[in-house]
């Protein structure tokens, strides 16, 4: 079978990495080979996996040996829990140079190395929260991600996260075969959160794939450097992720989306409380002028 | 061939035809037909985009501030920053010549670049040019300073050149002069002029303000003059002929020296406006120093501007140029009754940068030759305001122009002799056009000043009557038709 390719993108903060990592320890307890490449400059979307603070990077290690062309795949690909692979592409500090770049690279260079060659089943793709310019963009272009997975949760900006990022979806599958595969509501506890996320997944056309309720387990479990798979296969957190998993090896429902306009996504957020009507006479008041 | 009015404009027109609708309409606004009574009517949009698809002659920001002003700046070290393309395609600059050795008093032939490569674009090449500074200063330790020439990726990365220069300045106590000149900025070579301009008043003159300076009442600075082909010393003997002290060379065979006393002069002289312009009104309006066009090409002009110049200094001056030009008109007379027989009536067209096409109209004029059609590749709407009644009326004029419309003018027109660049140069040759590359001379020069003038009247001459042009047609096409009518 053809390797799966999936991008998971979402609002910086809302739990991408950490979703990713159970999700893939959890596929990989169900038998499944997978592959992480953390496409992010912090490079923190194999650390459960791997037990370590951060692996070396493909740029960094690029950096040291001279250019990417001086590197070997064994360099930069760590095998961790469940024998999953493990790749940041790294890059430079925050304020410099330039990430975008160092994403589109470190891809480059696994596939000339041939990473996506073996026996994989899935291939994950961690990347950096804001798409800010055509390299974050780079994991579904050129038919790499075909499945992306949008972590988002109940939160008014994670929301706008989610449709904006659908549109730079569609943008990509006009021209390839990217789809989207669904949203992953990672609970931040507010109110009738899940009924709010399906709401949004129908309007833009897609599904909710799971709802993953919140549980300090899994604080608990990265404190270790770990899943909560591992840390503790026995939690009921564990189960939901292996619930995700079971899903997206499932998965079939994968859409060109249409993402909402903004006034059809502020009157969902109205709809459910989150947001206020507006009252046009309160723009651009000071205090003084309210009071 | 002599044109009217409309003929002019038919030809215009016919040139534009085969445009679509759009391209024709924009690049109508860059040409006309020159009307001298009308001088300060826009006759003609320049410094605009180039239209897609054709080729353009311009360059870029980077090749405006590297290449031409900061380049020539023999006692410093330009740095390249970014991929190596653009400091080695740029290298040894535009054959702006210096005096000096070097390695130790000059650096015009090095070529320094920081080579990006893809670590740098994704870590930042801030680290790799502090290195890049420290390697300098151990290999070339008597530099006056540095120039940090920024190329297109610097730009899209944000690196901070500006840090990195006043870090490294402070600490090796030399001027080092960040230029933000990314190709990508502005339409044309134009704008790398003008940043160039601005560095040099902000780590130049500024810092520099009220330095000490042993002046005279005649300092004068030359300002534009890049000294291609020994140009700027032709310039700077009429000027000490007529007992003026040339205190600064700007920036041909010039030095940082020379630029930090330049505040202290009397009379800026500008040869190159296009290029220089900003720095001059700058001193003007800070340091109260006037400024002056002049022109050194042919002896019209050469004796128009000395005089122009002597305007501004007292009688003593004044009466040494008028014994000086006495001088001068018995060696240029020898030139003129010499070439002006061979060339008189031949006519020329001009494609050049942002100066040359109304500056030298007058030394071909002196010859008795006469411009046809002129264009620029980046000059402003004031260029041709000073352009327009330089030349005749009718005379065709177009700006930015693209290799096909070149070609068609040059097929209409029938210039006997065509001055433009080396992209140019083949081409043309290749119709059977004689052909002067009018950057650099086409290898030859000074073309300023009087010794300047022999140099020109004699290249032109050597170019337009040259034997080959009556060769064009190969021998076997040319006796085709005699042949035929033997075995007929």
């Amino acid at each position: 079978m053809a390797i799966r390719q999936c991008a998971i993108y979402g609002k910086g903060g809302i739990g991408k990495s950490t979703t990713t990592q159970n999700l893939v320890a959890a596929l990989a307890e169900a038998g499944k080979k997978v592959m992480i490449i953390g496409c992010d400059p912090k490079a923190d979307s194999t650390r459960l996996i791997l037990h370590s603070k951060a692996q070396n990077t493909i740029m960094e290690t690029a950096a040291e040996a001279g250019s990417v062309e001086d590197i070997e795949l064994e360099d930069v690909l760590k095998v961790g829990y469940g024998d999953v692979r493990c790749v940041e592409s790294g890059g430079p500090e925050p304020g410099v140079g330039c990430a975008g770049r160092g994403v589109i690279t470190a891809i480059n260079f696994l596939e000339e190395e041939g990473a996506y060659e073996e026996d994989l089943d899935f291939v994950f793709y961690d990347v950096l929260g804001d798409v800010v310019c055509g390299g974050f963009a780079m994991p579904i272009r050129e038919n790499k991600a075909q499945e992306i997975y949008i972590v988002c949760s109940g939160e008014m900006m994670a929301m706008y996260a989610a449709n904006n990022i659908s549109k730079g979806i569609c943008k990509y599958a006009a021209s390839g075969s990217v789809r989207l595969a669904g949203l992953i509501c990672n609970s931040r506890n507010t109110d009738r959160e899940d009924e709010l996320i399906m709401a949004l997944a129908a309007k833009i056309g897609t599904q909710m794939i799971h709802f993953v309720p919140r549980d300090n387990i899994v604080q608990r479990a990265e404190i270790r450097r770990m899943t909560v798979i591992e840390y503790d296969p026995k939690c009921k957190q564990a189960d939901e992720y292996r619930a995700l998993a079971q899903k997206i090896i499932n998965n079939t429902m994968f859409v060109v989306p249409e993402p909402c306009t903004m006034d059809e996504l502020e009157d969902l957020l109205m709809e459910f409380g989150i947001m206020e009507v507006e009252d046009e006479s309160i723009i651009g008041k000071t205090a003084e002028e309210l009071a | 061939m002599e044109m009217n009015k409309e003929q002019t404009q038919a030809l215009i027109d016919e040139v534009l035809e085969v445009y679509p609708e759009a391209a024709r309409k924009d690049r109508a606004k860059h040409m006309a037909v020159n009307d001298p009574a009308n001088p300060g009517s826009k006759c003609i949009t320049s410094n605009r985009k180039s239209q897609p698809g054709v080729m353009t002659i311009r360059g870029c920001a980077y090749a405006g501030s590297k290449g031409v002003v900061w380049g020539p700046v023999k006692d410093m070290i330009h740095i390249s920053h970014g991929p190596i393309g653009c400091g080695q395609y740029s290298r040894a600059g535009r054959r702006n010549y210096y005096t000096g050795v070097t390695g130790v008093n000059a650096f015009g032939t090095l070529n320094i670049t920081t080579d990006f490569q893809e670590r740098d674009i994704v870590f930042g090449g801030d680290k790799k040019l502090e290195a890049a500074i420290d390697e300098l200063e151990q290999l070339f330790p008597l530099t006056k300073g540095l120039s940090i020439q920024s190329e297109c990726p610097v730009g899209l990365i944000g690196d901070d050149i500006e840090a990195v220069a006043k870090k490294k300045g402070a600490e090796l106590g030399k001027t080092i002069v960040p230029v933000r000149c990314e190709g990508f900025r502005g339409v044309s070579q134009s704008l790398g002029h003008h940043i160039a301009n601005d560095t040099i008043r902000d780590h130049v003159l500024a810092p520099n303000e009220g330095k000490e300076f042993e002046t005279t009442e005649y300092d004068v600075a030359i300002i534009g003059d890049y000294n291609i082909g020994g140009d700027a010393w032709s310039s700077r003997i009429i000027l000490e002929d007529m007992g003026l002290r040339v205190v600064a060379q700007w920036s041909g065979d010039g030095t940082l020296a020379e630029m930090e006393n330049t505040p202290k002069v009397k009379l800026n002289l500008v040869h190159c406006y296009r290029s220089m312009n900003y720095i001059v009104r700058y001193m003007e309006e800070k340091n109260g120093i006037p400024w002056v066009e002049y022109n050194l090409f042919g002896p019209t002009k050469i004796e128009e501007s000395m005089r122009k110049i002597a305007g501004f200094f007292d009688d003593k001056i004044k009466a040494q140029t008028e014994e000086v030009i006495k001088r001068y008109r018995a060696q240029w007379e020898q030139v003129v009754a010499k070439y002006r027989p061979r060339l008189e009536g031949k006519s020329v067209m001009l494609y050049v940068g942002g100066l040359r096409p109304r500056h030298i109209i007058g030394a071909y004029e002196d010859l008795g030759m006469e411009i046809c059609g002129a264009g620029y590749e980046f000059a402003h709407n004031d260029d041709y305001v000073k352009t327009t009644p330089e030349m005749k009326d009718a005379t065709l004029l177009f700006d930015d122009a693209s290799a096909y419309e070149l070609e068609e003018f040059v097929k209409k027109l029938k210039p006997d002799l065509i001055g433009s660049g080396v992209k140019e140069k083949y081409v043309f040759q290749k119709m059977g056009f004689p052909f002067r590359q009018m950057h650099s001379w086409d290898y030859s020069g000074p073309y300023h000043g009087v010794d300047g003038f022999a140099i020109f009247a004699r290249d032109m001459d050597l170019t337009l009557n040259n034997p080959c042009w009556k060769n064009m047609q190969a021998p076997w096409t040319k006796s085709d038709a005699a042949e035929l009518a033997k075995t007929a």
